[in-house]
């Protein structure tokens, strides 16, 4: 059972990615590219997820766990630059 | 071992008269004279052994597969060298406390001094001469600080720096030339090269390059024609640095090299041409340009140009006697002309000026300097019965005996010459200074010195008399032991009489005499028929040449190194290419036999967005902001690819190193355009695409190549070693912290610098010209209200203490487990930064003082002091230990000395990135003007833009 919702999984999160390419490739604006960026990390998290599920091991899910940390950060970094320029006033 | 502390000595000592300037003056000088004396004492102690003609070794390895060893020898040769630098040293200590002026800095002058004093004492006492190559640059290096003593008279500056360019230039050609010659006799030590066959050497085809080199160090340093010219301009020195630096020691440092390399490179014909040449034409052109030098210094400068020439014609000559007679006149050369600047020095105190013109009749003004400048320029002269009468009488006993050209009359008839210019001004000296009628326009008025001024001269001239009249009782088996080491063997049976009888050396003798009588009697002819001479100012000539390298070098090097780093990329991966592509088509190539690895439809999607990032990094390179954002999709593609190829350790530190990057490239885009101009032309922008391609092509064929086959590497040890010899699992953080631990701390401490240099940087920028750009600097953009939007200050407090449980969780973890001190490091730092962002630097900054400087500096010593733990059990440093132990609740835990290495890591990590990302924060709140905030986040949203303040 959870060979099938594995394979789900990582096809969701893979056409999840293809569209994230096309919204950062295409724009047009700043913001769709850093969205897009943002929701690309997300995915990038559940992909970690399956890969060590998959594989039948907790190694790699420390990764995930920075990832989803910090990856905000970047998105945080990115919106401040936009709207403030500077990012730590 | 007491001769390697002789060398070591007047370095170690050198720090105290720095110390003890600030208990005055006198314990300052007597520091300084303590040591020497010490270092003479301990090379009193192996006088009887060298005059036996024992030779005294010590030594050590350094880096033997360089052939550098620290090993020193003490023969005849080295012992009189070092007891002049030692003796006169000490005279001119004790000289130097009593003429230096009171608002000279006294402590600089002796720490330069026994810096000096510790680099020739090294030459002379080097066995290896890749050593001696070190102390002979410090001696350029610390007679330029003498010479440029009085760092406010232009001249002393302007000398030193000729001196240091002309000794420093001849000692590049002497290492060239010690190379060769080490290389010929295939060992770097003296006591080898001194053994070695010398007819082997001169048939070597490196002979003749390495004579010529060595002589070119050689000849500068001792000051020979044509390179004589940088001695008068050095006499800008204190009196004392001319008495010591100019008298005995560094241009003698030359005439001991000659004397040292002896055995093996005189005998050929080269030799004697040009060795003998050189030193005859400085003799003659020395004593020539002395003779018409009004300040009293300048006529001694020459004059010593003038015995230099001397001593490296006799050791030109190649004849064992000859030798000896070069070595006796060394001796008696020092004592003398250490005297008579000691004694220029004392008149110029007195009377407050060295030109002759201006002085006269002082003889009984000053009785007791009159009376130690007669004998001792008496001496100079060469006349009997004192001890430059010796030396020049069997000089010009040699000099009869040797044909030049076989013309056996042109030598005499040349040296006759320059023994006359020499009495004259010897004479010169004395009758111009201290005869004649009594003036009453000295500029300030005359009287003898202080005893402290006087003594150190009067000893010398002692020395000068009692060396004339009983030559062999005092000076006898020194100048033997000396020529045995010099000939190696050779050595005559040298005795020294005052008497000779009646020899043509003593009628040249009396010529010379009578001539430089009749010359300073007649010297307003003699003015006139110099002045009417030419008269080349060598020190335009030397600044024109200066002038010339400079503007040439700067020619060769801004046309190579415009500052344009796409013309250094084009040429350096035009280079690879060509390499690259040359060992392609030269040799077979082919695809590996491994059988590929099928690709997951998953990877090839991630792939996909590798190529969209890399796509959109070259599309939109010239937007600044969107750049970073492609770099940082691709940064997020590599870490995904280290996951996928089980590095998890390399995932966890690509992911915070971009986290920490994105926010230092943003930072510092804050104070940059937001978009990158066009430069290039598009021919130009073509030629980089066909470059970067091809790049591209030949590194994807070579990774093929390399991954299509089998190969071993390192890391199988690694592998299974980790656990055994490092006690961790992980094994990439037991290479970290273990087997390479020395590579890592390397890193921490360039990463501490790093952090350093960017924190100066940024306070450089707080004052001059960048402040007011930076000051007058508005940002062109409209900014949005939200300073502190509350959602991301609630979020960012609530996360750190999860990030720093991540950040100790991580860290414990690391030796078994992915993890570590670098990673753990980065986490906590990227915690700290959050609060940064979400309420401000200077609002954050006072609720969390943290001296990261500290962080770095701490780091650094911990990781130090984990290293030097192991060698203090006998281990080499940075050995890990590691134990396994256990407690009640906690269970089994492992207790490694690796941990106590990573926690220095750890802190030089977040003290290196909070260093620079906080304050390049700081620089930008600082340029924006804006206050610091009171309040953590907005408390209402846009009451900034309602009030309309000065901020934005």
């Amino acid at each position: 059972m959870i060979g099938f919702a594995l394979v789900f999984g990582f096809f969701a999160a893979s056409l999840a990615l293809v569209f994230n390419i096309w919204r950062l490739v295409a724009g047009p604006t700043l913001m769709d590219r850093v969205l897009a960026f943002d929701t690309m990390v997300i995915n990038f998290i559940a992909l970690i997820m399956f890969w060590g599920m998959q594989q039948e091991t907790t190694l790699y899910f420390e990764s995930a766990l920075l990832l989803s940390m910090f990856g905000f950060i970047s998105t945080v970094a990115f919106c401040r630059f936009r709207l403030r320029g500077d990012i730590i006033e | 071992m007491s001769l390697a502390l002789i060398v070591i000595l007047p370095f170690l000592g050198a720090v105290l008269p720095a110390l003890m300037i600030r208990s005055g003056r006198a314990a300052c000088a007597l520091s300084a004279a303590w040591v020497t004396i010490l270092a003479l004492g301990l090379l009193l102690t192996h006088v009887p052994a060298v005059l036996r003609g024992e030779v005294i070794q010590v030594g050590w390895e350094w880096i033997p597969a360089l052939g550098l060893n620290v090993n020193f020898f003490l023969d005849g040769l080295g012992l009189l060298f070092a007891g002049l630098i030692l003796g006169i040293g000490l005279l001119v200590m004790i000289y130097a406390r009593f003429y230096l002026a009171k608002d000279d800095p006294m402590g600089n002058f002796y720490t330069y001094l026994l810096l000096f004093q510790g680099a020739m004492v090294g030459i002379v006492l080097s066995d290896n001469i890749l050593l001696l190559l070190i102390f002979w640059e410090l001696t350029s290096l610390t007679s330029f600080l003498l010479i440029g003593y009085w760092r406010h008279l232009p001249e002393g500056r302007q000398g030193a720096r000729m001196a240091l360019i002309v000794t420093g230039s001849g000692g590049l050609a002497l290492i060239a030339g010690m190379l060769l010659l080490g290389n010929i006799v295939g060992s770097y030590d003296l006591t080898d090269i001194l053994q070695h066959d010398p007819y082997e050497i001169h048939n070597s085809p490196l002979y003749v390059p390495a004579l010529l080199l060595i002589l070119i160090g050689c000849f500068t340093k001792s000051a020979q024609f044509p390179f004589h010219f940088w001695l008068p301009h050095a006499m800008a020195a204190p009196t004392p640095v001319s008495a010591y630096l100019h008298s005995a020691t560094m241009v003698k440092a030359g005439v001991f090299l000659l004397a040292r390399l002896w055995p093996v490179l005189s005998g050929p014909d080269i030799w004697f041409y040009l060795v003998a040449t050189t030193g005859l034409v400085t003799m003659v052109v020395g004593a020539y340009i002395a003779l018409f030098k009004d300040d009293l210094k300048g006529l001694l400068a020459f004059s010593t140009v003038s015995h230099l020439g001397m001593m490296t014609m006799l050791l030109g000559f190649a004849t064992p006697m000859a030798a000896a007679v070069a070595v006796f006149h060394i001796i008696n050369h020092a004592t003398f002309k250490a005297a008579l600047f000691m004694n220029a020095g004392i008149i110029d105190h007195e009377t407050g000026t060295r030109d002759t013109k201006k002085l006269g009749g002082l003889l009984l003004l000053m009785p007791i300097t009159a009376t130690l400048a007669v004998i001792a320029g008496a001496s100079m002269a060469g006349l009997p019965p004192l001890n430059g009468f010796l030396s020049k009488e069997m000089m010009l006993a040699e000099v009869n005996q040797t044909a030049w050209f076989g013309q056996g009359w042109l030598l005499p008839l040349v040296v006759t010459a320059g023994a006359l210019l020499s009495v004259a001004y010897s004479f010169r000296y004395v009758v111009h200074v201290f005869f004649g009628p009594q003036r009453d326009d000295y500029p300030s008025k005359p009287h003898d010195p202080p005893a402290g001024l006087w003594l150190p001269p009067a000893f010398l001239v002692g020395l000068v008399v009692l060396i004339g009249l009983f030559p062999d009782a005092i000076a006898g088996d020194l100048v033997r032991a000396t020529t045995a080491a010099v000939t190696q063997g050779g050595a005559p049976d040298v005795h020294l009489y005052l008497w000779h009888g009646f020899t043509p050396a003593l009628l040249m003798s009396v010529i010379a005499v009578a001539g430089g009588a009749l010359a300073i009697w007649r010297y307003e002819r003699v003015r006139a028929w110099w002045y009417a001479g030419p008269h080349p100012e060598a020190k335009a000539m030397f600044d024109r040449v200066v002038a010339a390298a400079i503007a040439s070098s700067k020619r060769l090097v801004l046309g190579l190194h415009n500052g344009s780093l796409q013309r250094y990329l084009a040429l350096m991966i035009s280079a690879a290419l060509v390499l690259g592509f040359a060992g392609f088509f030269t040799a077979t190539h082919g695809s590996g036999a491994r059988p590929l690895l099928s690709a997951s439809p998953v990877a090839a999607i991630i792939w996909l967005v590798l190529l969209a990032g890399c796509g959109m990094v070259i599309r939109y390179q010239r937007d600044r902001l969107l750049a970073v954002i492609g770099v940082g999709v691709v940064g997020l593609i590599v870490a995904a690819m280290f996951v996928y190829f089980s590095a998890p350790d390399l995932a966890m530190t690509q992911i915070s190193v971009e986290v920490v990057t994105t926010i230092l490239i943003l930072l510092a885009l804050y104070f940059l355009p937001k978009e990158t101009p066009v430069e290039s032309s598009p021919m130009r922008r073509r030629r980089d695409a066909v470059l970067a391609g091809l790049t591209g092509l030949g590194t994807g064929g070579l990774a093929w190549a390399v991954m299509t086959r089998d190969f071993t590497s390192l890391s199988s040890f690694y592998l299974e070693n980790a656990h055994d010899l490092g006690g961790g699992d992980n094994v990439v953080n037991v290479i970290l912290v273990d087997f390479r631990g020395f590579d890592t701390f390397g890193e921490i401490i360039v990463l501490g610098i790093a952090g350093l240099t960017i924190f100066a940087l940024l306070h450089a920028m707080t004052r001059g010209e960048l402040y007011r750009r930076l000051g007058a600097w508005q940002l062109d953009m409209t900014k949005s209200a939200d300073r502190h939007p509350m959602l991301m200050v609630v979020i960012t407090r609530v996360m750190l203490p999860l990030v720093l449980l991540v950040g100790v969780y991580i860290f414990l973890r690391g030796h078994n487990m992915p993890g570590g001190g670098f990673i753990a490091g980065l986490v906590v730092a990227i915690g700290l930064i959050m609060q940064y962002m979400a309420s401000g630097y200077g609002w954050a900054a006072q609720r969390m003082t943290i001296n990261y400087h500290a962080f770095i500096g701490g780091g650094v010593l911990i990781a130090a002091v984990t290293g030097i733990g192991a060698m203090i059990i006998g281990y080499p440093f940075l050995t890990g230990a590691f134990d396994y132990f256990s407690l009640p609740v906690i269970g089994k835990f492992e207790v490694a000395s690796a941990l106590g290495f990573d926690i220095g890591v750890f802190l030089t990590v977040v003290g290196g990135v909070m260093l620079a990302l906080a304050h390049l924060s700081d620089l930008g709140r600082w340029v924006s003007h804006a206050p610091v905030n009171e309040q953590p986040m907005d408390t209402l949203p846009g009451a900034e833009r309602r009030h309309g303040e000065g901020s934005e």
